[in-house]
């Protein structure tokens, strides 16, 4: 492929090639902190490319490609080119990854613990790690967390934080401008912009952390919590996961561990300040019992 | 520029691949991919001093070729326990057959649907007997499920609605269009048993399946995977009988071309003419991306396939239906 872009997030390595410069441009420019894969070897390849030669120039369209694929993924405009390289490495995650069990979860951490945030679209996981991260959390991922089967430990997954619709404002309004990427307007999920995670957080980004809390949020309630069973608990993770069945008997030993050894709480928040307050309150009574 | 021999010189000679540097192993990692073959490739390179990232992604690979094993074994193990009750012994097919004899073929292979060869006689009752043990059609379109039943060698695919798996239900190698009819008698007839209700093919028909598969039942995509089959059927059992038995079912030429193939991709064969040299451009057509290449020689091929399985003005109504209800080609990748 003509422009090629490498990069190191969390363990796992990426090789995005595409078609167009655009992209690429965007890719080095906001994964500008980032290592390159280990050795010089990818474990996931991406391809972004034109779904015929002449739509490189007309009416240009990003098909989005690479080791794995889903059949019928509908391409993007060239505009939207960066959240098509973003999709594609989470499609690889999604459907290649087989060394870490992966909770579509958000992950955040403080004194070598983890807490993971996990709930439907709109729950607002990316955007609660995205302000916890600038309260003097360590951001471990807004997509997946990395539940390593061998270890019972949380691997770092720091992409570019995807924030939709509401949240932009929320999180402009408590971090710096240089932080952002470009406002992708009208994409199939809606207006979406990138945070760039802090130096820190890349640069502890090979250090695992303990699963301590798992929470289950929903937005638009008012402020309530309740205590999630082991075995409810199980079943919303299974759900969450993109490569439970795959892993097989590892999976299930690893997402057992987890629920077992994890307390998890569903928390309902009308905004996004009280859900911090709740959040800190009930990490803080937490802490007391450890 | 890399393609498949890349993969084939790799799964031939794997002390070689120590010479490679990141760029050769990214394209090698990216091209077993794209072939469905890295679980072959990581058991090949198993025990090399690999550079820590390919050996990370290698030891992936394995750990999931195991889990698919695993997973193709239960789904055999079901099919014999829905069709043993009914008197239909269930004789495995391709991947599935060589991971449950334990053959060098099935080490690391991808193994995607249950392929299973019963008399036709029976396709009725198995038919019937997996519909209601949660099976159900996968073609909802009524012009594929007719075609499947009056000229396929095979049910439309039926998939299990809990497991999520398929299995194709043959009674015989080729279509009913082909004009070579292979003995399924017989296929059946010397068929092995290697546990209670579970059979393969014998060694000799095992390679006169895959000749047939790689020539006149499809447009040789996959084609590297089917040959490496061949080419370690062959390790293991050697040729004897082969050409009789080969003759026997009307696949004498088909069978004879799959080893020159074999020989040339994988083992040691150091001249080929140039029809083979234009049937290992078709399969090696694939970029250090995973990226389909040779577009022309690729629509030839798929051409010529569907040539082989049909009469001419059958095959244009069927690529002239095909084409109106935009799904005919070889697939863009």
């Amino acid at each position: 492929m003509k422009h090629v872009f490498s990069v190191k997030i969390g363990p796992v390595g990426f090789r995005v090639g595409a078609d167009w410069r655009a992209p690429i441009a965007q890719l080095a420019d906001l994964y500008a902190g980032y290592p390159r894969p280990d050795d010089g070897v990818p474990d996931f390849t991406v391809r972004l490319f034109a779904a015929r030669p002449w739509r490189r120039f007309v009416r240009p369209a990003v098909m989005i490609g690479g080791d794995f694929v889903l059949p019928e993924a509908a391409p993007l405009p060239l505009a939207q080119g960066l959240l098509a390289a973003e999709m594609g490495m989470n499609l690889q995650m999604a459907l290649g990854q087989r060394r870490y069990l992966l909770l579509h979860a958000s992950a955040v951490e403080r004194d070598g613990r983890a807490l993971l945030m996990t709930g439907v679209s709109g729950a607002g996981k990316s955007t609660l790690a995205a302000l916890l991260s600038l309260r003097g959390w360590r951001l471990m991922g807004d997509e997946f967390a990395l539940l390593d089967p061998a270890t019972g430990l949380i691997h770092a997954f720091p992409r570019l934080v995807s924030l939709k619709n509401t949240a932009i404002g929320v999180v402009e309004r408590a971090a710096p401008e240089r932080r952002f990427g470009p406002l992708l307007a009208g994409t199939p999920k809606g207006d979406i912009r990138h945070l760039v995670p802090d130096a820190a957080a890349v640069a502890a980004m090979q250090v695992p952390a303990r699963p301590t809390l798992i929470l289950f949020p929903s937005f638009g309630f008012d402020p309530a919590q309740r205590e999630i069973s082991h075995s409810e608990a199980f079943v919303r993770l299974t759900q969450a996961s993109t490569n439970y069945v795959s892993l097989g008997e590892r999976g299930f030993a690893a997402l057992t561990g987890l629920v077992k050894n994890t307390p998890a709480l569903a928390i309902d928040y009308p905004d996004t300040d009280s859900a911090i307050a709740q959040v800190e309150a009930v990490w803080e009574a937490l802490g007391e019992k450890l | 520029m890399n393609d498949g021999w890349l993969l084939a010189r790799a799964l031939r000679l794997p002390g070689q691949t120590l010479a490679l540097d990141a760029a050769g192993w990214t394209d090698l990692l990216a091209i077993a991919r794209a072939e469905q073959m890295i679980g072959t490739l990581a058991h090949r390179l198993n025990g090399l001093k690999l550079p820590s990232a390919v050996q990370r992604i290698l030891e992936d690979a394995r750990a999931s070729a195991d889990q698919g094993r695993s997973v193709a074994l239960w789904e055999a193990e079901v099919a014999r326990r829905v069709l043993t009750p009914i008197g239909v012994p269930v004789v495995l097919l391709k991947g599935t057959a060589f991971v449950a004899a334990g053959l060098r073929a099935g080490q690391g292979r991808s193994i995607g649907d249950l392929d299973i060869l019963v008399p036709r006689d029976d396709i009725d009752r198995v038919e019937a007997a997996l519909l209601a043990s949660g099976w159900e059609w996968v073609k909802p379109d009524p012009y594929d499920d007719a075609y499947y039943r009056r000229w396929m060698h095979e049910l439309p695919p039926l998939i299990h609605r809990d497991r999520d798996r398929m299995i194709d239900v043959h009674h015989t190698i080729l279509p009913l269009t082909a004009r070579i009819t292979p003995d399924a008698a017989a296929l059946l007839a010397d068929s092995v048993e290697i546990a209670p209700g579970l059979r393969t093919l014998s060694a000799n028909d095992m390679l006169v399946h895959a000749a047939a598969h790689l020539f006149a039942d499809g447009d040789l995509a996959g084609g590297m995977r089917n040959l490496w089959d061949v080419h370690c059927l062959v390790e293991e059992y050697g040729t004897e009988g082969l050409a009789a038995r080969a003759a026997h079912h009307g696949l004498a030429k088909e069978t004879a071309h799959a080893l020159r193939l074999a020989a040339a991709l994988y083992g040691e064969v150091a001249r080929i003419g140039l029809v083979d040299w234009l049937y290992l451009r078709r399969i090696t057509a694939r970029d250090g991306w995973g990226w389909p290449t040779r577009p022309v020689a690729r629509q030839a091929f798929y051409v010529r396939s569907h040539w082989l399985r049909m009469p001419p003005t059958m095959l244009a109504r069927h690529l002239w239906t095909k084409w109106r209800k935009g799904g005919a080609g070889p697939s863009a990748g």
